[in-house]
């Protein structure tokens, strides 16, 4: 940041140069030192944020037609459905592209968990991420329960009431948070304001999140650090042109949801105005909730805690105990490449988290009850006591000595 | 990797297996429909034909509160040709002297209800509300393929027809046997019994009973969806923008890396 630009400049540029550093901020990033091995992976972060300005852009305009109350809110997006300009295309790119926001950001996290990126000295980098992810997930919730649908409304009543599991203040907390004895007219109006505020929190936690990371630099597949300038390339032109492609590609996907199957990942139910009275036979959560949907099913009673608060510790608690995976995993290699036990590991807990996704779409009943428990079990398991055994009895696999130079070291000291 | 995506498929197979037993209806007929597929459009004749069914045989017991006459313009129907049908229907309105008075529907309005409200809808239909059929074919899963099955799907119940439990069930009152119907027993009477029910006019197919059930469903599809040939055609003008910006940045994404090892 420090090195100004070499052009000489025009006078009005250093003019404001000197009571604003723009100019130079701009250098920063176009010059920022990136490792020149990053792999597809790392494209994931930077789609993260450009969709999260989409969706902040569509939502916006998506705010200025719709109605927070119980009973104009569905006829209100039927109304962007049909008569605004674009409304259709407008609603679904936000509908799907909530559901595409989480597809960017599980892959970002995952890429996290296998190169190590939440180790030293990342840790803080990784700390934003996750209070980005929960963040996410709040406005998510609260932006599905607008629609006012019988998903939406259901989706609440069951959300909230899980507050109602906390010993003697539980039943007060959740009163406070529907604003009433029920989910109705103040619930829907308040998330409706926090569905507004909550991207903006979020923006502001993603500019910690970078600004951290430029101060500490991106790591790399290798999960060696940089060693010399031979190691890095500037991120523009070489990372936004790597970037752009990766737009590309993320749009498409995105764009034949929105254009072609824009309800796929919906549930027809929430096309029936919301009726406090029908209970839909399945309440399911999206998607992109189901895991976490399945452990908060699949706890039992746990000692003296009843199922209903074992299953709400457990939810919260399985992303919870991301923010301690710095200690957890001692090991210092960091890229799962060089970590052969380690890597099978984190393969499996990948596969464990698609069969937590399966149970929470199917009824916690017969086998899937079975399969939601080990999954479940397996999940903790694998963070709490898989991850620091293997990282003190794992043998790594030898480092590279730079990145440019990808000779083999002959021996690395155990971790 | 291929763990993970082998976990996957096998998981769906069961998933899909075991829904489809939780549902415990039949899978509904698979119809061809003239707006399935990428390029497909809605057939507008067939539309007209739809509306004609709708407004003679829904719309005694349900509403489809989401369109507006106006909105008929959009399936082929002439400006006057809409008010007509506009001018079937009375809504009440306040008058300018304050009192409450009656006036023919115009392009304006929403499609007048049937019932002046739920409660009264209700009280009509053995205790429940017949469902507004705006938003039906999005709001059940198979879409028009559901609408067309339930249809179409009326029939004695079978000889040995029998609950969970193994128990033997029969049909009381008003109850009808339609296996596509969730739970197998329906309370709306079947609305399409015979041929010619529905005055289709000439130059148009035979207004038989699976006629005239393709023609409502194409109709209360567009209903859901009216917008869905703008969404399509801009689809694939978006896509194929895609493509391009996609390969163009390629091309310069390698060009950009050509010296970089």
């Amino acid at each position: 940041m420090s090195a100004m630009p070499t052009t000489p400049q025009p006078r009005w540029m250093r003019w404001v140069e000197q009571r604003l550093p723009i100019f130079s901020f701009v250098q920063h990033f176009n010059e920022y030192p990136t490792p020149k091995n990053l792999n597809y992976f790392w494209n994931f972060g930077s789609l993260a944020g450009i969709t999260l300005v989409i969706m902040i852009v569509s939502g916006i305009v998506l705010a200025m037609h719709y109605t927070p109350h119980v009973d104009y809110a569905f006829d209100s997006v039927e109304r962007i459905r049909r008569d605004v300009n674009h409304g259709w295309l407008l609603r679904s790119m936000h509908a799907n592209g909530g559901a595409m926001f989480f597809i960017a950001v599980y892959i970002h996290v995952f890429r996290g968990l296998y190169y190590g990126s939440y180790k030293a000295p990342r840790e803080i980098v990784w700390w934003m991420g996750i209070i980005i992810l929960l963040l996410m997930m709040a406005t998510a919730f609260m932006g599905y329960v607008l629609p006012w649908g019988q998903m939406s409304f259901w989706a609440a009543k069951v959300i909230t009431n899980l507050f109602s599991a906390i010993p003697l203040v539980g039943e007060d907390i959740t009163t406070w948070l529907w604003g009433g004895f029920t989910v109705d007219q103040p619930t829907l109006n308040r998330f409706y304001s926090l569905h507004y505020l909550l991207p903006f929190i979020i923006v502001g936690v993603v500019v910690v999140h970078i600004w951290s990371l430029h101060t500490v630099k991106s790591g790399n597949p290798l999960g060696i650090d940089v060693k010399s300038p031979k190691d890095t390339i500037p991120f523009h032109p070489y990372y936004t042109v790597k970037d752009m492609f990766g737009l590309g590609v993320f749009l498409l996907i995105w764009s034949i949801f929105v254009f072609f199957a824009p309800d796929f990942m919906g549930h027809p139910d929430n096309y029936i105005p919301a009726d406090s009275q029908v209970t839909p036979p399945h309440i399911v959560p999206e998607w992109y909730f189901l895991p976490f949907y399945a452990i908060l099913r699949a706890t039992p009673d746990i000692l003296f805690i009843n199922a209903k608060l074992a299953g709400v510790i457990a939810m919260f608690g399985s992303i919870l105990l991301l923010f301690f995976l710095p200690w957890l995993d001692s090991s210092k290699v960091r890229s799962a490449n060089y970590r052969p036990a380690y890597r099978v590991a984190f393969w499996i807990l990948v596969v464990d988290c698609i069969v937590l996704g399966f149970c929470g779409a199917n009824p916690p009943e017969g086998a899937w009850l079975h399969i939601s428990r080990a999954a479940t079990a397996w999940y903790f398991f694998h963070f709490l006591i898989l991850v620091p055994i293997i990282a003190r009895v794992e043998t790594p696999k030898p480092l590279p000595f730079s990145i440019s130079e990808p000779v083999v070291k002959p021996a690395v000291a155990r971790a | 990797m291929r763990l993970a995506i082998a976990a996957g498929l096998v998981l769906a197979a069961l998933s899909a297996a075991s829904t489809s037993r939780a549902a415990e209806a039949e899978k509904p007929k698979s119809v061809s429909w003239a707006h399935d597929g990428v390029f497909g459009t809605f057939d507008r004749k067939q539309l007209q034909r739809g509306l004609k069914v709708f407004m003679g045989s829904c719309a005694t017991c349900h509403s489809l509160r989401q369109v507006y006459y106006r909105n008929l313009v959009e399936i082929g129907l002439t400006p006057s040709e809409a008010k007509a049908v506009a001018a079937t229907k009375e809504i009440d309105e306040i008058g300018d002297d304050g009192q409450p008075k009656k006036r023919k529907a115009e392009l304006k309005d929403r499609f007048v209800s049937p019932f002046p409200n739920a409660l009264a809808a209700a009280a009509a239909n053995s205790n429940k509300a017949p469902p507004d059929l705006s938003l039906i074919v999005k709001a059940r899963a198979g879409g028009a393929d559901h609408c067309y099955s339930i249809l179409t799907g009326y029939s004695e119940p079978p000889k040995d027809w029998k609950d969970e439990e193994g128990r033997p069930r029969k049909l009381e009152g008003a109850q009808q046997y339609n296996k596509y119907f969730p739970g197998e027993i329906i309370v709306m009477p079947p609305p399409l019994t015979s041929e010619g029910q529905i005055d289709y006019g000439k130059d148009a197919p035979k207004a038989t009973v699976d006629q005239m059930a393709r023609d409502v469903c194409a109709f209360l599809s567009w209903a859901a969806d009216p917008t869905m040939e703008e969404r399509k055609r801009t689809g694939i003008k978006v896509v194929l923008f895609l493509l391009l910006f996609t390969a163009v940045f390629f091309v310069i994404y390698r060009r950009v890396w050509k010296n970089v090892h």
